[in-house]
């Protein structure tokens, strides 16, 4: 007690002071923040240029403050993922409306959506634009990713990844060409009438691996000769009765033919 | 036997007097009313006018056909050599075990050619069998009458004598002995065989389709099943989740496959106010767990889209509403998908809280 009131005078009982405050603040802050969910720092100069982005291109329907309203959703603990790939694939800004939003045009430069993105990420913590080492189609066991792309995905995305008709106009689309960190982001996040598969129902590493699948599906030649679309039945039934039929009549016409 | 009733055409001309082909009569006997519009009867205009072909009064175009069924026959066995040489001369064996993606372009090579000398081998006979019988072979168009089925009269009398003489020889009315044991032999012979043969096809299913693995208890492990059992814990299922699931255990079934073809089960998790009354008691906190196997022709329904809560069934469209315990909303099922009843144990991990609700799957007979 005496020795701290001894010193309370010293020159530097103020600089150490201030530096012991900033020391609290600081450890408070990192334990009272949410772990921040971006891969890479934004600063809050991106922040607010994404708020203007936002304001001019997404404030009509989601709302001023992304708080959504009817039909629009709240974007509030979306996350950066969501806003990447909903912007990054021209999905939104809306095109039109119908029964699902198509894959489009992206309209904004690369760091106008990765403002766009940290926008969103700084309303409330949500899922993360994956690093490029988490999507890494090398890095990935294709054989363990198609085994678990046929369980939770083929049955809407086709074994092939080539799309499939949902209810009412909406439809799960083709999955050749898109990039590996679009695909892990729907994943994650869930877009549209896709189910949420987070990191406990597909761990990162399963993610990487149904990546590295997708990717061998996509470079692959089809052993078979034409794939046909890899759509199953309905382009290869059709094949088969237009070309295969018309073979078989012309052949018919032949044999009843006199010979010259 | 009167079998030499078959007059054979020789060769143009018809039976009725008409003139043969090589005239220009025909249609000359067609009867035409005054009008010109059309006759009161038609008259057998007999056979067309025969036309030779260019092979038969030309004799270079008869060798040409006879080089052109050639050249067919001999593309045949170019195609039997070309699928024989590309058998051996294209590798499809992957070098290593991995490399298997590297080895579809010569597989796909190996298989185009395989085909297309499969192809000539057989079409080239084919063609050239047909080729030579249309050009080649002869061309003249001959006569064979229909002759009356039934025999003659006399032929029927001695038919039903012969049988009568038979069955007098044999003595079947006098030896009543070997009539009874031959009936004794033939009867059992026909009736007891399928009757302990077909036995065997059983027994009934009994309960088997009714019953599945899960039970009270039952832990909910992620499917596929990869080494270890994947239990599910309820804090990892954010709301929108889906999760494809199995009961615990079912690998160590007698026939896992048979058991995953009833037991199969999707789970996800919704916003607990979108479930209705009758969903709830077997919910849990929004996770609810419903049978994979449609109750249609039993297809897995793993169709669900996340925003209007619709499971949908791949094979013929039926549509299930989440929000309603699985009602069929659409689409040729009858009956809701059976939900199968969940809570957590002490860990905070889904177990059944019991079976399925009804027997999962399509109809069948025994199904109450």
């Amino acid at each position: 007690m005496t020795a701290l009131a001894a010193r309370r005078r010293h020159p530097l009982a103020a600089v150490a002071l201030v530096l012991l405050g900033l020391l609290v603040t600081g450890v408070a802050y990192a334990a009272v923040t949410p772990a921040r969910a971006q891969a890479t720092t934004t600063s809050t100069d991106d922040i607010a240029a994404g708020k203007a982005l936002f304001l001019a291109n997404c404030a009509t329907c989601h709302g001023l403050n992304a708080e959504g309203r009817d039909r629009f959703p709240s974007l509030i603990g979306v996350g950066a993922a969501s806003v990447d790939f909903q912007v990054g694939t021209g999905r939104m800004p809306l095109q039109a409306t119908g029964p699902q939003a198509p894959k489009g045009k992206n309209k904004f430069t690369a760091e106008e959506v990765s403002q766009l993105a940290a926008y969103v990420a700084s309303l409330a913590p949500g899922p993360a634009v994956p690093s490029a080492q988490q999507v890494d189609p090398a890095a990935g066991n294709q054989s363990n990713g198609s085994l678990l792309f046929r369980t939770n995905c083929a049955m809407c995305h086709n074994f092939a990844g080539k799309g499939g008709a949902l209810t009412r106009g909406k439809y799960a689309p083709n999955l050749a060409g898109v990039t590996p960190t679009h695909i892990y982001e729907a994943m994650v996040t869930g877009p549209q009438s896709m189910p949420v598969f987070n990191d406990s129902t597909i761990t990162p590493q399963d993610k990487r691996d149904i990546i590295a699948y997708l990717g061998a599906v996509d470079s692959e030649t089809s052993p078979g000769g034409f794939s046909l679309g890899a759509i199953g039945p309905v382009s290869e039934g059709l094949v088969a009765w237009v070309v295969g039929l018309a073979m078989l009549v012309g052949c018919a016409v032949w044999l009843g033919a006199k010979s010259s | 036997m009167s079998i030499d009733q078959t007059t054979h055409g020789t060769g143009h001309g018809g039976s009725d007097g008409h003139s043969d082909g090589h005239s220009d009569a025909r249609g000359t006997d067609v009867a035409t009313t005054a009008g010109g519009g059309l006759p009161e009867r038609f008259e057998n205009p007999g056979l067309p006018v025969h036309r030779h072909r260019m092979a038969d009064v030309d004799p270079k175009a008869a060798k040409r056909a006879e080089r052109q069924v050639a050249a067919l026959f001999g593309l045949s066995t170019l195609g039997t050599i070309l699928l024989v040489v590309a058998y051996y001369a294209v590798p499809i064996e992957p070098d290593e075990r991995d490399r298997w993606a590297q080895i579809a372009q010569t597989l796909r090579l190996s298989n185009t050619l395989l085909g297309i000398g499969l192809f000539l081998a057989l079409f080239g006979i084919g063609a050239g069998a047909v080729h030579w019988a249309k050009t080649l072979m002869p061309d003249e168009e001959r006569i064979e009458l229909r002759h009356p089925m039934r025999g003659t009269d006399s032929e029927r009398a001695d038919a039903v004598a012969i049988l009568q003489e038979g069955s007098a020889e044999a003595g079947v009315g006098r030896r009543p002995l070997i009539r009874n044991s031959l009936l004794g032999a033939l009867v059992p012979l026909s009736t007891i065989p399928p009757i302990v043969l077909l036995r065997d096809t059983g027994p009934l299913p009994g309960k088997s389709l009714s019953e599945t693995v899960w039970k009270a208890g039952t832990a909910l492990v992620q499917d596929p099943v990869i080494g270890e059992e994947k239990r599910i814990k309820a804090s990892d299922l954010t709301i929108g989740s889906v999760v494809h699931v199995l009961p615990a255990g079912i690998e160590d079934t007698e026939h896992p496959l048979d058991e995953i073809a009833k037991a199969a089960v999707l789970v996800m998790r919704l916003n607990p106010a979108d479930l209705d009354e009758a969903s709830q008691p077997g919910a849990y906190e929004g996770i609810v767990a419903y049978s994979k196997i449609c109750t249609h022709m039993g297809c897995p329904v793993a169709l669900y889209e996340q925003q209007t809560h619709h499971l949908l069934c791949p094979c013929h469209q039926s549509t299930f509403d989440l929000k309603q315990n699985c009602k069929v909303i659409f689409g040729p099922a009858k009956r809701p998908l059976p939900q199968l009843a969940i809570t957590v144990d002490d860990d905070g991990y889904l177990v059944a809280k019991s079976g399925f609700s009804e027997a999962a799957g399509p109809s069948f007979w025994e199904r109450g």
